[in-house]
């Protein structure tokens, strides 16, 4: 395994006042997205109608640099993946001219086909327009023309290591392997994270020509060898805006912590309640406070329900960087409710108290506007739910 | 020869379903018909030029499994969306 190089350090410091203007969350789900819109006090919701309605949709981001650009992953059941645009906030659409897909194998090879465009994150403060985007099977793509067209990372794509530890589609999630969480370190666009399911987590300091894995502490199946990248499942991972050198991750075997310089995760999940567990698929970080993290935890025993455990829905937090949680289930239901929340699907807004907004599988959506000490649900009755982002109007 | 478009990529066609395309094999007709609706091809057709899972195309009554199929200028041409699941 190569060695992780010496982090970059440029003072390029993100804004982290709080938020005060109305938040827009920006739903994809399998059936199409919608955009529900708040007031100022975020009590009051207006949904919008579908947005390519019978589309599968897996993310909606809106870009923060203009708060007008938006990007969308789509496909449908029968037609291949696509980006569509919008410069007006979603009023008008456009498909992107060239959207993520591999290139032409030679004559003779088998060469790999981009089944959906799965991520979307925009590229750092001081490169407007661009944007990376992670796909299934495992893909990472960068266009800088604002998502009208799209060009591969051979780094990732065609290296021979890397392809020996994307696996094969079986070694991915039952809806196909993917690369996901696609951060960008706010001091430096050349610092890159980004994690693949399977296949770990792995960090560039050159804006992506070179990656190199980071999994050691974190654990495995049991009865597979955890050194080898290959059979690392990260879930989420997100990085803490007020402290980019901290990053959280949900994964198949746990919740982790890793503070850098150290390469090391540390399993905070350990400290998580032993009939809960600490399985889950989304990880969502505070806005200004790199010691506050939530997560959702999803029932891992016997034949892995994915579902709140025991049926009892909770969100959990920790206020002091894992080192013990706290439950976080006002307003759900006591009992009889087995959701599944996806790992795209739970996000944090930036005001004060913080607003935390999730999405289930059997289309609900709940938002809390005291940083999860009470819950609401926003919206019944949508499809199933793949992706929830807050944005700020 | 007439392409006949599935309601699914009819908002590339201008909601149109057949529409005219020149092309001795299959693939230059889809290539043709992509520089006409520019992203229709995409939808159907892999990166590898291979026919999307969940697409099926007919000339007049046979199914294309490739892009070689080769055509005359009376072949009627068939996309078929199919077993996409619910």
């Amino acid at each position: 395994m190569p060695p992780v190089r010496p982090l970059p350090r440029k003072n390029i410091t993100p804004s982290l006042e709080p938020a005060t203007a109305p938040v827009a969350l920006l739903v994809g789900t399998r059936k199409g997205a919608f955009i529900l819109r708040s007031d100022r006090a975020r009590r009051t919701w207006k949904l919008t109608e579908p947005i390519f309605l019978g589309h599968i949709v897996h993310h909606l981001v809106l870009d923060p640099r203009d708060k007008r650009t938006m990007l969308m992953a789509a496909r449908t059941g029968h037609l291949g993946p696509t980006v569509f645009r919008s410069t007006d906030f979603g009023r008008t659409w456009k498909e992107a001219a060239r959207p993520p897909a591999f290139p032409k194998a030679p004559e003779r090879e088998k060469g790999r086909v981009v089944d959906h465009t799965f991520w979307l994150t925009p590229c750092h403060a001081n490169e407007p327009n661009a944007w990376y985007a992670g796909t299934s099977p495992q893909g990472l793509f960068r266009s800088d023309d604002g998502g009208v067209t799209w060009e591969p990372f051979s780094s990732i794509n065609d290296d021979p290591q890397y392809r020996t530890w994307m696996g094969s589609v079986q070694d991915g999630t039952p809806d196909g392997p993917k690369l996901h969480s696609i951060l960008v370190d706010p001091r430096d666009p050349t610092h890159l994270y980004m994690a693949m399911s399977g296949g770990g987590v792995h960090e560039s300091v050159d804006g992506g020509k070179t990656f190199a894995p980071i999994v050691k502490g974190m654990e495995v199946v049991e009865g597979f060898d955890a050194a080898n990248v290959t059979f690392h499942d990260p879930h989420c991972v997100r990085l803490c805006p007020s402290n980019p050198d901290r990053l959280y991750q949900q994964n198949h075997c746990g919740i982790y912590r890793l503070d850098r310089p150290s390469n090391e995760w540390t399993r905070i999940g350990k400290s998580m309640p032993k009939r809960v567990g600490d399985i889950g698929f989304p990880m969502v970080v505070h806005p200004r406070d790199a010691e506050t993290a939530w997560v959702f935890p999803m029932d891992g025993a016997t034949v892995w329900p994915r579902t709140s455990p025991d049926g009892k829905p909770a969100v959990y937090v920790t206020k002091n960087a894992g080192k013990s949680w706290t439950r976080q289930d006002k307003g759900f239901p006591k009992a009889h409710a087995w959701w599944t929340v996806k790992r795209q699907a739970m996000t944090a807004d930036a005001h004060e108290p913080v607003g935390l907004f999730f999405g289930t599988t059997s289309g609900e959506l709940w938002g809390s506007r005291t940083g999860g000490a009470g819950w609401t649900c926003l919206v019944r009755n949508l499809p199933e739910i793949y992706s929830v982002e807050a944005a700020e109007l | 020869m007439t392409v006949h478009i599935p309601s699914p990529l009819r908002s590339y066609t201008a909601q149109r379903g057949a529409v005219d395309a020149e092309g001795a094999t299959l693939g230059e007709v889809l290539s043709a018909l992509d520089r006409r609706f520019p992203g229709l091809r995409f939808r159907i057709i892999t990166e590898q030029d291979t026919i999307r899972q969940h697409i099926r195309i007919f000339v007049n009554e046979e199914q294309a499994r490739d892009l070689s199929v080769a055509l005359r200028p009376d072949d009627e041409i068939y996309i078929i969306c199919a077993l996409s699941g619910g």
